[in-house]
């Protein structure tokens, strides 16, 4: 019973997915891309960048990059934290 | 696991690892200008660590990369990234003080290799932070798995 | 769907395999690996939205500064999730070394029985 039901529940899910995916609309035709083309018209000036997708990592959206720094620090923190404890409970 | 692969990985390892660290370090350097940039970079220096723990195993590992000194360095990397996000704070938190402003980074020429304002110090800084939090989890977890395979 | 849905799609599809091994799987390095083939199936799917058709790569360097350009913010997006993705995935697996270490085995469904 549980079994038949997690089945359904993925079916269910993919039949989902799949559907989603094919009704979108076709490929290469952005829908909004006005803040895109914001950033690739004024990168060279504003930021003085050749990399546009730098400019936007580390400038005008720099708050994604702090949060995933975040996330970074929080992995190695918590992988240490896991072994370290290990180690504790053998000695 | 400690003692290491065979002579032959080992002498590859001793070719190409100062190559991809030098090219790890390229691409952290030019990342304002070419492909790449801070994540990418300390991504290909973080495998060459990976290459030199997978060839020689955990016995080399005393001197060379040592698990303390890459855990102070991401620290480094993380609160010089944050230093440069709050050296904008007088206009707005991770604004671009240096570009547009004639200084060392402020140059007008955006294929200049010294332009982009703090982008440059940001990947850097962010490369730094990524290639020894890297290496720290790889080193950690090596050790850890050694210890389960001892047991 | 015609022709220009198949990159949706194929994500679609990586998203529903990584399901898959997350759910009818009980070893737990598989689960993680479905975990990893949900990430890609994501990244693919961010990198798709942000393509526009006949455009570049979003870099001014030795390139025709009039060209067709692809959007730069999703790619910015996809490295950050690279990087979480990696971050997470390292934490997942210390996470199965630590219940191997306790229980002395990676099946999902004794873990639980094991519990109680």
């Amino acid at each position: 019973m549980k079994k038949a039901l997690t089945v359904a529940a993925f079916l269910l899910v993919a039949a989902f997915l799949v559907v989603a995916a094919t009704t979108m609309r076709p490929f290469g035709e952005p829908s909004h891309s006005e803040m895109d083309d914001y950033f690739l018209v004024n990168c060279q000036t504003e930021v003085v960048a050749n990399n546009v997708v730098t400019a936007v990592v580390f400038d005008y959206r720099g708050f994604d990059t702090l949060g995933e720094a975040t996330v970074l620090f929080a992995a190695v923190v918590g992988v240490l934290a896991l072994f370290r404890t290990v180690r504790e409970d053998e000695r | 696991m400690s003692s290491g692969m065979s002579v032959i990985v080992r002498t590859v390892t001793r070719f190409t690892y100062a190559l991809i660290i030098v090219f790890g370090f390229y691409v952290i350097m030019h990342g304002h200008l070419t492909p790449g940039g801070g994540f990418q970079g300390g991504a290909v220096v973080a495998s060459a660590f990976a290459l030199a723990l997978v060839a020689f195993g955990t016995a080399g590992l005393k001197g060379a990369l040592n698990r303390h000194l890459l855990q102070s360095l991401e620290e480094v990397g993380a609160l010089a990234f944050l230093g440069l996000a709050f050296a904008g704070v007088g206009t707005a938190f991770f604004y671009n003080i240096l570009a547009n402003s004639g200084s060392v980074f402020g140059g007008s020429d955006p294929a200049a290799l010294a332009s982009g304002g703090v982008l440059p110090l940001m990947n850097w800084a962010v490369g730094l932070k990524v290639m020894t939090g890297i290496a720290s989890i790889l080193i950690i977890m090596v050790i850890g798995a050694r210890k389960e395979a001892t047991e | 769907m015609t022709l220009g849905q198949v990159p949706f799609v194929v994500s679609a599809l990586l998203v529903v395999i990584g399901l898959y091994a997350l759910l009818f799987k009980r070893n737990l390095i598989k689960m993680v690996i479905g975990v990893s083939i949900i990430e890609t199936g994501v990244n693919l799917f961010l990198v798709t939205v942000g393509y526009r058709a006949g455009g570049q790569a979003p870099i001014y360097t030795y390139s025709d500064p009039t060209t067709l350009r692809v959007l730069p913010t999703p790619q910015a997006l996809t490295l950050t999730s690279i990087v979480i993705g990696l971050a997470t995935t390292a934490l997942l697996l210390s996470f199965v070394v630590f219940i191997h270490r306790h229980y002395q085995t990676l099946d999902a469904e004794k873990i639980k029985e094991l519990k109680g």
